[in-house]
C-alpha cells in the first residue's frame, strides 16, 4: 500500500529547516503556509538573530535555509563554504521603526534630540542588523552620546521590541514588520538615509543543496503570492 | 594604573578593551552573587528554620513554593520578571519611588532575579541542617534557661553551620552561573546588568572563540571547585 501510494504521487514530500531572522518572524509563518498548502513539502521555522545563526551554521547546525536580516552574512556563509555559491537573492528591505506604546511619546527625530525617556531597547548592534541600523541612525542624528546610557539591548529584535511591550523601555527601534500590524502607539518610521539599507537576503545552505523542499521554498519566496505578504508587513520589495 | 593604561593604549587598544570587556562582566557577576547570598542567608535563615521546626500543616506547601525555582525554566521566570518589575507590575511601584519606570535593566532588578532563583539552594541545606540538630539539644537549652532566642543562636545555628556555609556557596555559585533570567530582564547594560554569562553569550555568538575560552575555562575550574568544596563541607560535618 505505502509503495502504491508513493508512486502515485508527483513527488516526495520533504521538509525545509529555515532560519528566520527574528524581524521576519510573521512573514515567514505566512509564507511558510502558503508554501506548504502549495506544494505539500514541510516546512520547519526557528526564529533568532542572525549572527546567532551564522555561529551556529558554521558549526553544523541543521538548517537548509538561511533567512537572513542582512546581506553579509549569507555572502560570509558562501565565502566560508557553508551555503550554495550563486544562490542568494534580497527578499525583502527592512524598515527601521522607532515604536512606543505610548500614543504621544514619539513623534520623529525630535524625540531622540530632546529625549524625554528612561530606557530606549535596540537589537544587539553587534548580533542583529537592525541593532546596527538604530545605532547608525543615533550617530546619523548625533545624538548617540546623549542617549547611550539610556540604551538597553536584547539579544535579537524580538527582544527589543518585547522590552518595548511590557513597557520595560518607553520605547526603541523595532523593526516595521512588529508593528506593522497595529495602530497602537506612536511611531516614527526612519528614513532610509539614516542608515545603510537593511537589504535582507535569503540563501540555500550547503546541507539543504539537494533538498527539493527548501529549494522550492526559496523559488516561492519571490513569486507573488509571498511578496504580496513581505510588502503587506511593512518590507521594501526584494530583487 | 591609569597611566599605565594610557600609555599602553595607543600600542594595544584592542587588548585592554579585550580586557575591560572581561574584567567589568566579572566584577559584576561577583557583586551579584555577594549581594544575592547575603539577601538569602537573612530570608533564608528564618524561612528554613520555621520550615525545619514547625508543626503547620501547610508547611510542606510554603516548602513547595521555595523550590519550585528548581523545576522551572529560568524563561518562566524570565516572563514573569519582566511583566512584575516592570511599570505595570509591583517593580515599577517600587522604581517610581526613585524616579525610575522600571526595576528591569537595574542591578537591582537582578538582585531581585536572582533570589528567587537561588532561594532553593539555601533554604534546603539550612532547612536539613536545622531539623538535624534535633529537638534533644533545643529541650537540654530550654532546661538550661536559655531563651529560645538564645537557643537558637547559641546552639541550633553553630550546629548547624555546615549547612549554612553549604547554602551560602551553593546560593553564590548558583547566582554566577545564572544566565536566562538575566538575558530577559537585564538588557545587557555594560557594568549593570552585563553579567558573565551574557558576555559569554555574546563572544560565543560573535565567533570571539578566544574570549569566550577565557571565561568558560575561568567558569569550569569555578564550578568544579565550588562542587568539590559542598562535598568537603559535607563529609566534614557527617564526621563531627
Amino acid at each position: 500500500m505505502l509503495f502504491a501510494a508513493d508512486a502515485l504521487s508527483p513527488l516526495v514530500a520533504a521538509e525545509a529547516r529555515v532560519a528566520v531572522a527574528a524581524n521576519f518572524t510573521e512573514p515567514a509563518l505566512r509564507i511558510a503556509t502558503l508554501y506548504e498548502a502549495a506544494s505539500g513539502h514541510h516546512v520547519k521555522l526557528s526564529f533568532g538573530a542572525t549572527g546567532q545563526f551564522y555561529a551556529q551554521i558554521a558549526h553544523g547546525a541543521p538548517f537548509d535555509v538561511l533567512l537572513s536580516a542582512d546581506q553579509a552574512t549569507p555572502q560570509k556563509a558562501i565565502v566560508e563554504g557553508l551555503a550554495v555559491a550563486g544562490s542568494a537573492f534580497t527578499y525583502a528591505t527592512g524598515r527601521l521603526v522607532l515604536f512606543s506604546r505610548d500614543s504621544t511619546l514619539v513623534t520623529g527625530e525630535d524625540t531622540l534630540h530632546t529625549a524625554r525617556f528612561a530606557k530606549i531597547a535596540i537589537a544587539n548592534p553587534v548580533l542583529a542588523p537592525y541593532g546596527a541600523a538604530a545605532i547608525a541612525t543615533l550617530q546619523a542624528l548625533g545624538v548617540l552620546d546623549t542617549v547611550r546610557s539610556k540604551i538597553v539591548q536584547g539579544a535579537s529584535i524580538a527582544q527589543a521590541y518585547q522590552f518595548v511591550e511590557t513597557g520595560n523601555a518607553e520605547l526603541g527601534f523595532v523593526a516595521l514588520s512588529q508593528v506593522a500590524g497595529s495602530s497602537v502607539g506612536s511611531r516614527w518610521i526612519v528614513p532610509e538615509a539614516l542608515h545603510t539599507p537593511i537589504a535582507q537576503d535569503a540563501v540555500l545552505l550547503k546541507s539543504g543543496a539537494d533538498n527539493v523542499a527548501a529549494q522550492g521554498f526559496l523559488h516561492f519566496l519571490q513569486q507573488e503570492p509571498a511578496r504580496h505578504v513581505i510588502v503587506d508587513f511593512g518590507y521594501g520589495h526584494g530583487r | 594604573m591609569a597611566m599605565a593604561g594610557k600609555a599602553l593604549a595607543g600600542e594595544t587598544p584592542q587588548v585592554l578593551r579585550t580586557a575591560h570587556e572581561i574584567w567589568s562582566p566579572l566584577v559584576l557577576t561577583l557583586e551579584l552573587a555577594t549581594v544575592t547570598t547575603l539577601l538569602l542567608l537573612v530570608v533564608g535563615t528564618p524561612l528554613a528554620w520555621w520550615l525545619a521546626r514547625s508543626h503547620a500543616r501547610w508547611k510542606e506547601v510554603v516548602a513547595a513554593v521555595v523550590a519550585m525555582p528548581l523545576v522551572l525554566p529560568p524563561s518562566v521566570l524570565g516572563f514573569y520578571l519582566l511583566l512584575a518589575l516592570g511599570p505595570h507590575g509591583p517593580g515599577g511601584i517600587v522604581a517610581r519611588l526613585q524616579g525610575a519606570r522600571t526595576l528591569a535593566f537595574t542591578f537591582a532588578g537582578l538582585v531581585i532575579g536572582s533570589v528567587i532563583y537561588s532561594l532553593p539552594f539555601v533554604v534546603q541545606p539550612i532547612r536539613n541542617a536545622f531539623e538535624a540538630v534535633g529537638d534533644r539539644h533545643m529541650e537540654a537549652a530550654a532546661t538550661l534557661r536559655a531563651s529560645p532566642w538564645d537557643a537558637f543562636w547559641r546552639v541550633a545555628v553553630p550546629l548547624a553551620r555546615p549547612g549554612f556555609l553549604t547554602g551560602a556557596v551553593l546560593g553564590f555559585a548558583h547566582t554566577v552561573g545564572e544566565f536566562g533570567i538575566v538575558l530577559m530582564i537585564g538588557g545587557n547594560i555594560p557594568g549593570e546588568t552585563r553579567t558573565l554569562s551574557v558576555a559569554i553569550y555574546d563572544f560565543v555568538e560573535t565567533q570571539r572563540w578566544a574570549e569566550a575560552h577565557l571565561v568558560a575555562g575561568l567558569l569550569v575550574v569555578f564550578a568544579f571547585v565550588v562542587i568539590l568544596s559542598t562535598m568537603l563541607i559535607d563529609k566534614r560535618a557527617r564526621h563531627l
